[in-house]
């Protein structure tokens, strides 16, 4: 028997039942369509806060003072305390040359005012490097300028929403503004960033990390960013800092390195999971489909006994008889799944023009693993019905009127 | 070329076994005109199916051109019935949802004959049991005799030597019945072994050999 024969005939077999077949493709469609719109917006997020991650710098290394690590033995009693990370750590990370950018970071939060109007803000206190390393940009004036750390400038670079709480319609650069009992004089605002992973650069000021530190009174560095000349010498750079670090540190390696690489993957890893528990979960309603195929299959193989019968009679063996009523079960899914993919599609679409600034995608592997889904499906639920089929005795499908 | 012996078929009805075919031997030569007769029960269908080999003696050999089939599985079982048997039937058994040209086909297609071969057997076939006006009708659209006469050529699209018919008179009005015997007859004057159950003593006694069934017995 040849395959156009196969498919011809059970194309046949299908049309004469055009409201069962209407809803046995409904059913298998949503559910189909639920599993590659779930996956879509798995996906999607996926990518989503990966890019987010990736715009923050790829080659980023944070180094954090102290070391998290578990022993399983007693608390210590002595010496838990870790160094404190400083500004000299800081430059002499210079020494490793994989390292492209150092940006110290001092973080505290202080009341800012200008002209009766006060606010407590983040202060973070930074160097040049930092533009650089965090990718920020600047919508007016200067960023700190490249100059040594130690030095306490009074000056300072505001985010977009404190420009717009503090200097309302004025121009910014060039005011003075209070922070705790100093005076800073505005050098730049900062661009809006919009929605962005980590830190709010909008509503913060920076300042020149030793000014910060005298601000706050302390020697420590709330973390150092670094930024490495490449992506392969990231881990030579990791290597490099962690050795630096315990020279400077009396012999103790007790800063805590966190890779940008490491980060993302842990949210790809994360994410990816939850994509796949979703689509999972959303399969079950593909279940759910697969046995009405199955029951409309039996319906459809106790409809056609007789013409089973025949088939027999007319020299169809046992395997075309299965082959048969398969491939009629595999049409039904297939144009569910179809069907399916194309409402998702749809779906997504409506979703993109309602919320635009979030990438939906669809991957392509979810299609076809979609599509092959409803396949095994079929064939699964449909090899029952279909064997019943095969194995009629042909004497009394016959007689079956 | 059919050879049956010491047949045997027992059903089990309701606990019961029931003797459908009790030591038939047989013998049927190439070209010849056999009518079964006997009263309902007798086991004429039980013989004619265990014949087509559509089902399977209890017990005995059946040998068709000299080929013991008893032993045969289900696959060789529907090669040897496509390629030697042509079955008519009392109810026609047509696909509805095919036209009288699609329905005579089927047989070609479960043996895999290419399309164009197909197409023109389908007309030459037509043409042989003057139907081809009505080639694209479904079988509600056409009367009894009409729908005998497709399921006639479907029995014979792939040329068969045996051409079994199971009260193919049965459903139909004397006149059509008429003819359909008629075209049956002209078959086996063209070598086709034919044999037929029939009720009917006139339409019986036509054949060179009448078998009589009584309880499962030739008599």
């Amino acid at each position: 028997m040849m395959i156009q024969d196969t498919l011809s005939y059970s194309y046949m077999a299908i049309k004469t039942q055009p409201i069962r077949v209407m809803l046995i493709i409904l059913a298998m469609s949503i559910g189909i369509a639920s599993v590659t719109i779930l996956t879509a917006l798995g996906e999607s997020a996926r990518l989503y806060i990966v890019n987010e991650f990736q715009s923050l710098g790829t080659n980023l290394i944070i180094v954090l003072p102290g070391r998290t690590e578990t022993t399983g033995g007693q608390p210590p009693l002595f010496g838990a305390t870790p160094r404190d990370l400083t500004l000299a750590d800081a430059e002499a990370l210079y020494r490793s040359h994989h390292i492209a950018a150092i940006a110290p970071v001092s973080v505290g939060a202080a009341p800012i005012s200008t002209k009766g109007l006060e606010r407590e803000v983040t202060i973070l206190g930074s160097t040049s490097a930092l533009r650089r390393v965090r990718h920020l940009s600047l919508s007016k004036g200067h960023f700190l300028p490249e100059s040594d750390a130690n030095k306490a400038l009074s000056i300072c670079v505001i985010g977009q929403t404190i420009k717009d709480e503090l200097f309302a319609q004025q121009q910014a650069v060039g005011k003075w503004l209070r922070i705790n009992d100093r005076r800073f004089r505005v050098i730049g605002v900062l661009e809006s960033e919009g929605q962005s992973i980590g830190v709010d650069f909008d509503d913060m000021v920076i300042v020149p990390v030793a000014s910060a530190q005298a601000l706050f009174n302390t020697q420590s560095l709330f973390r150092i960013l670094v930024e490495t000349k490449s992506k392969q010498g990231m881990y030579k750079a990791v290597d490099d800092i962690g050795e630096i670090i315990k020279q400077r540190h009396e012999g103790e390696d007790d800063v805590t390195l966190v890779t940008q690489d490491s980060v993302v993957n842990t949210f790809d890893e994360i994410l990816t999971a939850v994509t796949l528990t979703v689509a999972s979960i959303a399969s079950i309603s593909l279940a759910v489909a697969g046995i009405l195929v199955m029951n409309v299959m039996w319906v459809s193989v106790a409809q056609r006994t007789a013409e089973i019968g025949l088939l027999k009679a007319l020299g169809a063996t046992k395997g075309q008889i299965l082959c048969l009523f398969l491939t009629e079960a595999a049409m039904l899914s297939f144009a569910g799944a179809l069907t399916g993919v194309l409402l998702g599609k749809i779906t997504l679409m409506a979703l993109q023009i309602s919320y635009p600034d979030f990438p939906f995608y669809l991957p392509v592997w979810a299609i076809f693993s979609a599509l092959a889904v409803s396949l095994v499906t079929a064939l699964i639920f449909g090899v029952l019905p279909a064997k019943q089929a095969a194995g009629m005795n042909p004497v009394t499908a016959l007689n079956k009127r | 070329m059919i050879e049956l012996e010491n047949i045997h078929r027992t059903f089990q009805v309701g606990g019961q076994s029931v003797h459908a075919l009790n030591n038939i031997n047989l013998t049927i030569k190439k070209g010849e005109y056999v009518s079964i007769m006997g009263p309902s029960g007798s086991g004429k269908s039980t013989l004619l199916n265990v014949i087509a080999l559509l089902d399977q003696p209890s017990s005995g050999i059946y040998s068709l051109n000299n080929q013991i089939v008893t032993q045969l599985d289900d696959n060789q079982l529907a090669q040897v019935r496509r390629e030697n048997i042509g079955f008519v039937f009392q109810f026609f058994h047509l696909i509805a949802r095919y036209s009288a040209a699609e329905n005579i086909e089927i047989p070609m297609i479960l043996a895999g004959v290419p399309i164009q071969e197909r197409k023109q057997r389908v007309a030459d076939a037509l043409l042989a049991v003057d139907l081809q006006q009505r080639a694209t009708h479904r079988p509600d659209q056409l009367s009894g005799g009409q729908i005998q006469r497709v399921a006639i050529a479907r029995a014979m699209i792939m040329q068969p030597q045996i051409l079994l018919a199971d009260e193919p008179t049965g459903n139909l009005d004397s006149k059509s019945g008429e003819g359909i015997i008629e075209l049956l007859e002209n078959l086996n004057q063209k070598q086709t072994t034919l044999v037929m159950i029939t009720h009917d003593e006139t339409l019986g006694s036509r054949a060179q050999r009448i078998i009589r069934l009584i309880d499962g017995k030739i008599v």
